[in-house]
């Protein structure tokens, strides 16, 4: 039964039909069929804003031959997408797109799969996560808010983020045992749903990554108080009429030092060969070439980190022990992990 | 009237010949993906979503909103003549319209709900066209607290309407709660009865619950009759068109009122589904034959589909200018947005004026391109019923496998539809209503979050649900709305006395 795939296949088949053929030969292995592109998250968030993006660079550009269909697989904070990958074996036509539930959604919930049941293709860049107030509160600097949540006591400001025990609820922790603070922290469903509860004053602050705050920034009725990075955000071009993304001060000048930036990467299933894994990584250096690609960089302020290889691995690596002990710090790790 | 030079402008950029063919060809697919149920409009539309990154904005919006109006026509279809809910928003319009179909008014079902989907959504339009900042302002004020009154608001109009015992639609309504909870606790972020099993992380999705519960119990049940039809001797003609004409302005009220719940829920935004119910439950409280409702009356038709397409249409307004999307379509709209180079949120409306009132002018033109091309159609889709039953079942059986299979690629999902069918056949045999099930299982998990996001910023005090004049005034009116019956019976008690 690929009923889906077939109707999707015979869609997309369409769009390619409609646009001018003109598909770059790449040497080695090229897919043999529709890609199926999963998106271990809902609808309209930023994991899949990404690959809808890339679905259209791809189709764009003509970059690949076979067409592409971005699925939604997002039940169970993204384990239904990542277990449909690792079952997979072997399967070339078959990529996922992550965010940080990679790691925290194995630990938090115990479903078993983990990064290394997958295979790493690229990291395509890093989201970051900056610290929001509402414009017309008078917290001028991350210093005086944290302040004022110091002296209102605990659990009087709320801090509102998307889901729980994921990454906006870990760097929250995070900041509370820095600052000896305590938010009451309010799970969303969503990063847009976050920011217009903000606007609408129902918290006092979220962690928002850039791109789902931006727009409520430029109408003026939010105000970014620190970025979570060890360094500024690098553009310089004006997003407000005063600020641009570089402006903003990072948290540790404020004297909050914590840096969580969350991987947008790409995996494929285990099992497959070096040459079909080879295909996506040239496929996905095309993408990140494109003037679309770098205008949405610019847009939602990422960090334009890419790693592919044995530096990918590393860093994932790296990042799973970090976020195990970030989340056994703050008491998230479901039991027996 | 800045609007209205807006709107003219926006009419300008949005008819051109281009901008008109694809309206077209989007109601069209639309109406098709409507009357597959699983392939919603959500999944549509992102489909079909690259197909547009070649062409302007303007046009690209054009296209994808009118597949969009469409998929919101064509659920009535499949809710009507087989009682299979396309989409999930006309699950209400099964309660009155199949019974319709049966009583070989088919013709007269469809006329109903593809003119009060119209009129809903013209009235929602119009709402866009002159108070969109002020509405969007409104919509800022809801909070959890606000969010949980409205889906309480929903469940309160729709719990005195069931037939048969209290008890029964109470149970039915705790089978949906217990099936929501199911899958990941998006509060705690642990996951709930699943028993180990990975199929249930993601839950009972509520499309596969629904195509299950009435489009195979249906089947099973007229398996049981004798294999008939009984919309067999469905009038073809275009009469019913005009006849249903005649009939609808009777229920100006009820168009009034089920617009307004639906222009409501589309903005704050509950969706069109809770809309639908609401208005249904709404609509069978005041009106005169509320007690007939579910029998086949017209107007049981012409309530949910207006709130419906009131709530689908007016979704799209805290999409533009707050960024938050109203429905699983919104939200697939907003990320081509994103791909088109447009920030959705506050500033759209300031700096994308032609893409704004573009979009806004094709709401106007789309909905009444859907509306021919939907009305054309009765005859066709009405003549459907006189196929034979034992050649059109085998089609809905798989109509439906696909649809169940359609929602997360899986095939388990087609042997849950199974289940669910047989539990659907169980229901009607015991006279147990499917309704209450529905309802629960659609807004229960939503509810539920809402309830315990509010607990959690207020430290566990429930006078948050009484802290201002908007929550409260919400809650105070499905508390009235749910002890009316017992007030009402009340009253009729003391005048006999009397």
């Amino acid at each position: 039964m690929r009923i889906r795939q077939s109707i999707a296949c015979a869609i997309a088949a369409l769009a390619a039909a409609l646009a001018p053929a003109a598909h770059a030969q790449l040497g080695g292995w090229e897919p043999t069929k529709t890609v199926e592109f999963i998106v271990p998250a809902g609808t309209g968030g930023g994991a899949d804003q990404m690959a809808r993006l890339i679905d259209a660079i791809i189709k764009k550009n003509n970059l690949m031959k076979q067409p592409m269909v971005v699925v939604n697989k997002g039940g169970g904070a993204g384990a239904e997408g990542f277990l449909d990958i690792k079952n997979a074996k072997g399967d070339p036509h078959k990529i996922i797109i992550t965010l940080s539930n990679l790691f925290t959604t194995p630990l938090a919930t115990g479903v078993p799969f983990n990064w290394k049941d997958l295979t790493p293709v690229a990291m395509l860049a890093l989201d970051q996560f900056i610290l929001w107030v509402p414009a017309d509160t008078p917290y001028k600097t991350a210093k005086e808010y944290i302040d004022a949540v110091k002296a209102a006591g605990p659990g009087k400001f709320k801090m509102g983020g998307t889901g729980s025990k994921q990454e906006d609820e870990i760097i929250t922790v995070a900041l509370e045992k820095q600052t000896g603070t305590k938010f009451t922290y309010i799970p969303y469903k969503g990063g847009g749903e976050v920011a217009t509860q903000l606007v609408g004053k129902h918290v006092d602050s979220t962690v928002n990554n850039p791109i789902e705050a931006v727009s409520q920034w430029r109408a003026g009725q939010l105000r970014p108080l620190c970025v979570f990075d060890d360094q500024r955000l690098v553009y310089r071009g004006k997003v407000t009429e005063t600020m641009a993304w570089s402006d903003i001060p990072t948290c540790k000048e404020a004297g909050v030092d914590i840096d969580y930036l969350m991987l947008r990467g790409i995996f494929m299933a285990p099992g497959v060969t070096e040459a079909q894994r080879n295909y996506y990584v040239a496929l996905l250096k095309k993408v990140r070439e494109t003037p679309e690609w770098k205008d949405f960089m610019e847009k939602g302020a990422f960090n334009q980190t890419a790693l592919i290889g044995d530096d990918y691995r590393a860093w994932l690596q790296k990042e799973e022990q970090r976020h195990y002990q970030l989340m056994k710090e703050a008491g998230f790790l479901a039991p027996g992990k | 009237m800045e609007e209205i030079n807006s709107l003219l402008h926006g009419f300008a950029v949005a008819l051109t010949p281009f901008n008109l063919m694809l309206m077209l060809v989007g109601v069209v697919l639309g109406v098709l993906i409507g009357v597959l149920p699983g392939l919603g409009g959500a999944n549509g539309v992102a489909i079909l979503l690259p197909l547009t990154f070649t062409m302007p904005p303007t046009s690209a919006i054009i296209m994808l909103s009118c597949i969009y109006w469409g998929a919101l026509f064509g659920g009535a279809i499949t809710s009507i003549l087989f009682n299979i809910p396309g989409e999930p928003w006309s699950v209400a319009t099964t309660f009155d319209g199949y019974p319709l179909a049966q009583k070989g008014r088919a013709g007269h079902a469809l006329t109903a709900a593809f003119t009060s989907s119209f009129i809903g959504a013209l009235i929602a339009v119009v709402v866009i066209t002159f108070l969109s900042p002020v509405v969007a302002r409104f919509a800022l004020k809801f909070g959890p607290p606000e969010y949980f009154a409205v889906y309480f608001l929903t469940f309160a109009a729709f719990v005195g309407m069931s037939k048969g015992q209290a008890w029964k639609t109470i149970a039915s309504m705790m089978i949906g709660f217990a099936l929501a909870a199911v899958g990941l606790d998006s509060v705690t972020g642990q996951l709930r009865l699943t028993f180990g099993f990975t199929e249930l992380l993601q839950g009972f999705d509520f499309l596969i619950a629904v195509i299950g519960l009435f489009g195979i119990g249906e089947i099973l049940l007229t398996l049981e009759e004798g294999l008939a039809f009984k919309g067999a001797n469905a009038r073809l003609n275009v009469k019913a068109v005009m006849e249903t004409w005649r009939e609808l302005p009777r229920y100006w009220l009820t168009s009034l009122r089920s617009s307004a719940v639906g222009c409501f829920m589309g903005i704050v935004p509950g969706g069109a589904t809770p809309a639908s119910f609401m208005a249904y439950g709404v609509a069978k409280r005041f009106s005169k034959d509320g007690e007939r409702f579910g029998t086949g009356q017209v107007e049981g038709v012409v309530a949910p589909e207006t709130a419906a397409h009131a709530a689908g249409t007016s979704a799209l307004l805290p999409m533009l200018t707050l960024g938050v999307p109203g429905s699983p379509t919104a939200a697939v709209l907003l990320g081509g947005l994103l791909i088109w180079g447009l920030q959705p949120g506050p500033m759209l409306f300031v700096e994308q004026k032609d893409f704004v009132w573009g979009l806004i002018a094709s709401m106007y033109l789309g909905n009444i391109a859907g509306l021919v091309v939907v009305l054309t159609t009765v005859p066709l889709f009405a003549a459907i019923l006189r196929i034979p039953f034992s050649i059109i079942a085998p089609v809905i059986l798989v109509v439906c496998a696909i649809g169940a299979y359609t929602v997360h690629t899986s095939m388990f999902d087609v042997w849950l539809m199974l289940v669910f069918g047989v539990v659907g056949y169980v229901f009607k045999k015991l006279d147990y209503p499917l309704a209450p099930l529905v309802l629960a299982l659609v807004l229960g998990d939503r509810a539920e979050s809402s309830f315990r996001q509010a607990l959690l910023g207020s430290q566990g005090d429930l006078a948050i649900f009484f802290s201002n004049a908007l929550v409260g005034g919400i809650m105070t009116l499905g508390i009235l709305l749910l002890v009316w019956p017992l007030v009402s019976a009340g009253l009729t008690r003391l005048r006999k006395a009397a």
